[in-house]
């Protein structure tokens, strides 16, 4: 009997490991042979611990799992059974393509990882030249899955073409917006996909050596990652001669120390390189001069595990899903006051109403959604009035909003937005880096500003919004220079919860 | 207590230094280490890293103190991180940190007055879609409520 209980974070906050003990102790007192693997999450968070059952009719699932209805999961008589996992409508209505594996297989066996199309993108890129690597990415019209939407290949061709002994792939794993988890996910449920991907833009831009820029605050990630570098390194999928091709590359988990600012790209390669994590100026560009000064390729965990399914099935079979200029597909996040709260991969164009109603099941609380925050903390309120807005980076940002790395936290009525607008403020200020004055002294003064307004001054109004834009304009990363959209945001579509009069009216 | 340490820990310290010094950019590698080892990262430390890496004491305090993780002063026994990030909040983080600073008997950034618990708040932990939640000693835990957190308080004092 094959029995998948989930070793993904989100499962494990919610009783996965003691289910995983119950199963084992179960079956050792029935006598009963039971394989029991720890597999990533199937991404749907709200039925955490999600237990599977292998059956002939395929993988059942049992959810909201405590170790009391494990004898029950056993005999297939519990009353938690959903059924086969894969026709649940939530799963069903996804495209996997990067997280095709994820909650599938078993995180760390490279056999299973190779039997469900992994190392498939690598192999096909070890007989290739760089050129023609980075021409098939760059076809595939893969944008920066981090938020800034930078096409990847272009980057790469930028590294690739630069002179330098010693290149660099870093991944930037300081998923540190609120609402997203999606890297999580895949490094814990998937972690040879990571390393491929990475494996493959090392030798598409002749880079040898690879650095995973892991934040602390995934202790789970960092286990998984580095016991899956250990295993890579000894079946020879890292090392001196890559698959036996005679091409090197390696790489390393680093950890992060808890700022928010790492995971700028810049102060990330400080904070890599022994340094604070102080942002750099651009230029010159990290592909030029990144990690100790030379050409390095700093990428999102979503843009270089999407590298390999582009790798396996081209170019166009990738292009072929999304809207406009975002091409391919996008692992949702969809968290905060929400009944269905999980990672959703599908192609770019969903709206922002479809995926907050119909996909999300809107909030958990049952009230109405008032706001969505989309992109993290510097991210903007969405009002229900823009739902209509398709899920894609030119259609956000005409919205005045970014999609970031594609988090959507949901706030039910009972949200004061002008407590969000000082809150990002009061994040901005704790997170500065303190290089540019526009974000340390702006984000304090507009906790102040804020706080002004709330007293009834609505003289301050005005304030703030030269404020947000001498910070949008004056900073010199997105930390100072998107904290601005949260705030005007909940300001524009939100005015009331600004007056101080109107609201006491209203109580 | 304060940030210095023995002869014996001192020997500790150099085993680590030296452990980490083939790396490319070993500070952060190091302080980790360190930290791990000690609980905090003890003044002790601070000129040995300076002079095994060429750089100033000025500048491991720099790294040091520009990163929330690196602690100068041990933490109580146990280590609760409360999540504050937005989505957390949506789902209800200030009743939950009032209610850890409650059942915990301190405030955020704070020990408890038996030095059994540190409460800090933390800015995602990845647990968006089951929030709040906190990480206890480096274990995630999600839909963190009063009974939850009570339950933990609880298992630490016994």
């Amino acid at each position: 009997m094959k029995i998948y209980v989930p070793r993904d974070a989100a499962a494990k906050a919610m009783g996965a490991d003691e289910v995983a003990e119950a199963v084992l102790r179960e079956a050792r007192s029935r006598g009963i042979d039971v394989t029991l693997v720890r597999n990533g999450s199937r991404g749907m968070v709200w039925l955490e611990p999600l237990v599977e059952v292998e059956t002939d009719k395929g993988r059942v699932g049992y959810g909201q799992i405590e170790a009391a209805d494990v004898p029950g999961v056993l005999d297939g008589s519990s009353d938690k059974a959903l059924g086969p996992v894969e026709e649940i409508p939530y799963f069903k209505g996804q495209t996997r393509l990067t997280f095709a594996r994820v909650g599938l297989t078993d995180p760390l066996s490279l056999a299973d990882y190779a039997a469900h199309g992994g190392l498939e993108g690598l192999r096909k890129a070890l007989a290739m030249s760089g050129e023609a690597i980075v021409k098939e990415v760059t076809e595939s019209g893969l944008r920066g899955r981090g938020g800034a939407g930078f096409p990847t290949g272009i980057k790469w061709e930028t590294v690739r073409k630069a002179e330098g002994a010693q290149k660099y792939i870093v991944c930037n794993a300081d998923e540190g917006d609120s609402g997203t988890f999606a890297d999580r996910m895949l490094m814990e449920g998937d972690p040879f996909c990571l390393i491929e991907g990475m494996a493959i833009s090392g030798i598409a831009v002749g880079a040898t050596k690879g650095y995973v820029y892991l934040r602390s605050e995934y202790p789970d990630a960092i286990e998984v990652m580095n016991a899956a570098c250990d295993i890579a390194r000894r079946e020879g999928l890292l090392g001196a001669s890559v698959l036996g091709s005679g091409k090197a590359f390696d790489m390393e988990i680093r950890v992060g120390a808890g700022a928010y600012v790492c995971g700028e790209e810049t102060s990330l390669l400080n904070s890599l390189e022994g340094k604070r994590g102080v942002v750099r100026a651009k230029p010159p560009l990290p592909a030029l001069q990144g990690f100790m000064g030379r050409p390095t390729v700093v990428n999102n965990v979503i843009s270089l595990a999407s590298v390999p399914v582009i790798m396996a099935r081209g170019a166009a079979f990738y292009k072929d899903f999304g809207l406009g200029r975002s091409r391919g597909t996008i692992p949702l996040q969809i968290a905060g006051n929400v009944k269905y709260g999980g990672l959703y991969e599908t192609a770019f164009g969903t709206t922002l109403g479809d995926i907050v109603e119909k996909i999300g099941g809107g909030t958990a609380s049952g009230r109405p959604v008032k706001a969505v925050q989309v992109g993290g903390p510097l991210g903007a309120y969405f009002p229900v009035s823009q739902f209509d807005t398709p899920f894609g980076y030119e259609e956000f940002d005409a919205k005045g909003g970014l999609i970031g790395h594609a988090g959507l936290v949901v706030f039910d009525d009972t949200a004061d937005m002008r407590k969000m607008a000082r809150f990002a403020m009061e994040f901005c200020a704790v997170e500065s880096c303190g290089k540019c004055t526009p974000c340390r002294i702006g984000a304090v003064r507009g906790v102040e500003t804020i706080d002004r307004i709330g007293r009834g001054d609505a003289s301050a109004i005005p304030l703030l919004e030269d404020l947000c834009e001498t910070m949008k304009d004056g900073s010199l990363c997105a930390l100072g220079g998107f904290t601005p959209f949260p705030v005007m945001s909940a300001l524009k579509h939100f005015p009331d919860d600004f007056n101080a009069n109107a609201k006491e009216a209203a109580e | 207590m304060s940030g210095t340490t023995g002869a014996a820990a001192s020997e500790r310290i150099l085993a680590t230094i030296s452990e980490h010094l083939g790396l490319e950019g070993p500070l952060l590698p190091i302080l980790h280490a360190v930290q791990a080892e000690f609980g905090y990262v003890p003044q002790d430390a601070v000129a040995p890293i300076a002079k095994a890496l060429n750089i100033t004491r000025a500048e491991v305090h720099g790294v040091m103190s520009f990163y929330h993780d690196f602690r100068t002063e041990p933490a109580g026994a146990h280590v609760v991180k409360i999540c504050r990030a937005e989505a957390c909040q949506a789902a209800g983080a200030d009743a939950a940190v009032a209610a850890a600073e409650k059942v915990f008997g301190t405030a955020l950034h704070g020990t408890s007055a038996d030095g059994k618990v540190t409460l800090e708040p933390v800015y995602c932990l990845g647990l968006c879609a089951c929030g709040p939640s906190a990480m206890v000693d480096g274990k995630v835990v999600g839909h963190v409520d009063e009974k939850k957190l009570g339950k933990i308080a609880k298992e630490m004092r016994a």
